[in-house]
């Protein structure tokens, strides 16, 4: 009976377990059906490398897109990385222990703020600042960038924080009594033995803004057009889905699946690099 | 108005479940309505007066744009479609379309702009993107800020076949709801962009176009152009109740609503 009870648990949880890998998929399988066929309709090339975007007239190029998504990733890292190392190096080595009991928990609010709040702050404070101090309309790469920067902090903070926590304190010890300052410790052993862990939080983060919708479409002004200074308006991959799904029907349905399988290997890709980033530099060591 | 959007993705989801639960009360005969956004406040108010007085229907309403509102109807999930098009496609031939409203597209512009007034050549000039400066229409020398809407809007395809000829410059800024446009004219002094008649407010102002201005006195005599129908659609053997219902949005009862809200009656 007992042995019963432990089998339909085991099976159970399996079940549970799968399901979720199921999910995953299913998801790809179905994106993939629907958007492979027309990627192949309309050519590789005229689909990735063509600028011209006009659903309504047959025309499928999304490479600006393509091009603004690694943009404001890439600035989104620019900003929430250093600053979210910085902070996570700030709150366990220089900060008393309770002080950072307070402010950990605090940052990870952060996390919980819907993004349509920082789209908004985006248009309300950081667009019109941008238009009266650099010209452009506001809405911009650079708008994006910065609401994109501030909304991953908490992801790089909280998981930075976790790694360099994880350190063993005989490791500082070591280095203190080798005659090393506080800050000689930090950068010269700390953050070398948390790397793996700071590099998990940057490819989290980078998902995290790679995917991001909602505050993106706000705050980049949807021109699909490859932006020539960080003032100009944008289209990501993700808006272009997002803003045109509602009206779309046939190709341009099939356009939208597309630019979704190229979303998902695009995000592959950068986790494949980050990966490998990560296993050859253990190797060096 | 963000969240406009996510309930569109909802509704192509739900419709079919909906439709389902709405068909089990054998009692009340149930209505969808599914299709244009611009149209779908309007459609709720309507169905909730028609069924204070009608207990034996069930009228539910669902947005998802008015590409959806054809679909819809022609597939059978949604009984009367609604779409905001200046010229419905060709699908809906096989329809039965009803024009039961009209609305006027206002062209804005932040209320700190000196213009007033632009005619139908400047503005597909200015949408086009071969006017770059509000000097050269006659305002004050500052860069054009060209806001639209995504492609497949009912609001950018009527107004892009009422001015007719409009191949949008690549440099417009794209917002995805009318209330958006509003927000984004109102808080750039350089900005031009279009948006539904009921959504003019002191915050942002409306031009005259060709010498009429758009008011509802220049809609309803034909003086103001840009002005869209809205249709209900429904298969050629629609049922009695469906009938009845569209009845009642014709009667003077149903466009005096209509009215009160900020659409412009049929006739």
């Amino acid at each position: 009976m007992r042995l019963n009870g432990e089998k339909i648990a085991k099976y159970s949880l399996m079940l549970v377990a799968f399901s979720a890998l199921a999910s995953l998929l299913l998801i790809a399988v179905f994106i993939l059906k629907e958007g492979v066929p027309f990627m192949f309709k309309v050519g590789l090339k005229d689909f990735l490398l063509s600028s011209d975007w006009n659903p309504q007239a047959g025309k499928f190029g999304i490479y600006p897109m393509i091009v603004a998504s690694l943009y404001v990733t890439f600035g989104a890292m620019l900003i929430g990385a250093p600053l979210g190392v910085a902070g996570a190096i700030f709150l366990n080595e220089f900060l008393p222990k309770p002080a950072m009991r307070v402010i950990k928990p605090t940052i990870e609010l952060l996390a919980g703020i819907p993004s349509v709040v920082f789209g908004f702050l985006g248009v309300m404070v950081l667009a019109p600042l941008i238009r009266s101090t650099m010209g452009g309309p506001g809405l911009s790469v650079l708008a994006a960038a910065v609401i994109l920067g501030i909304m991953v902090l908490p992801t790089v903070i909280s998981i930075s924080t976790d790694a360099i926590a994880a350190v063993p304190n005989s490791y500082r010890e070591g280095a203190l009594a080798l005659g090393a300052t506080r800050w000689q410790s930090v950068y010269m052993v700390i953050i070398k033995a948390a790397r793996s862990g700071i590099i998990a939080s940057i490819i989290l983060a980078m998902g995290r803004a790679l995917g991001e919708t909602m505050a993106v479409i706000m705050v980049a002004g949807n021109t699909v057009k490859i932006p020539q200074s960080l003032t100009d308006p944008v289209r990501t991959l993700t808006a272009n889905i997002a803003l045109e799904m509602a009206n779309a029907t046939g190709m341009a349905r099939e356009a939208l699946f597309a630019t979704g399988v190229v979303l998902f290997v695009v995000i592959m890709i950068l986790n494949a690099i980050a990966l490998s980033a990560i296993k050859s530099r253990g190797r060096k060591k | 108005m963000m969240w406009s959007k996510i309930q569109k993705i909802g509704v192509v989801v739900g419709l079919g479940a909906l439709t389902l639960a709405s068909g089990c009360g054998k009692s009340r005969e149930g209505i969808t309505m599914a299709g244009s956004t611009a149209f779908q406040p309007f459609a709720e108010k309507l169905a909730e007066q028609y069924m204070m007085t009608h207990s034996e229907v069930s009228i539910t309403v669902q947005g998802g744009g008015s590409a959806l509102g054809v679909q819809t109807t022609l597939s059978g999930t949604a009984q009367i479609g609604m779409a905001d098009l200046v010229k419905l496609p060709k699908e809906a031939d096989a329809l039965k379309s009803l024009i039961v409203a009209r609305d006027g597209i206002a062209i804005v512009v932040n209320p700190a702009n000196t213009i007033t007034a632009l005619t139908q050549d400047q503005i597909r000039d200015i949408f086009n993107g071969n006017i770059h400066n509000w000097k050269e229409v006659g305002g004050a020398d500052h860069p054009i800020a060209v806001i639209s809407r995504e492609a497949g809007s009912g609001t950018r395809s009527s107004f892009e076949q009422i001015v007719g000829n409009v191949k949008l410059t690549d440099n417009a800024l794209i917002q995805n709801a009318n209330g958006t446009v509003r927000e984004t004219v109102a808080k750039d002094a350089n900005a031009i962009g279009y948006v539904s008649h009921g959504l003019i407010s002191e915050r942002i102002k409306a031009l005259t176009v060709d010498g009429a201005s758009c008011t509802e006195d220049a809609i309803m005599s034909g003086a103001y152009k840009l002005v869209r129908p809205i249709f209900l659609l429904t298969k050629a053997e629609a049922s009695p109740a469906c009938n009845a219902f569209l009845a009642y949005v014709l009667s003077p009862e149903g466009q005096e609503l209509i009215h009160k809200n900020g659409l412009i009656k049929a006739k």
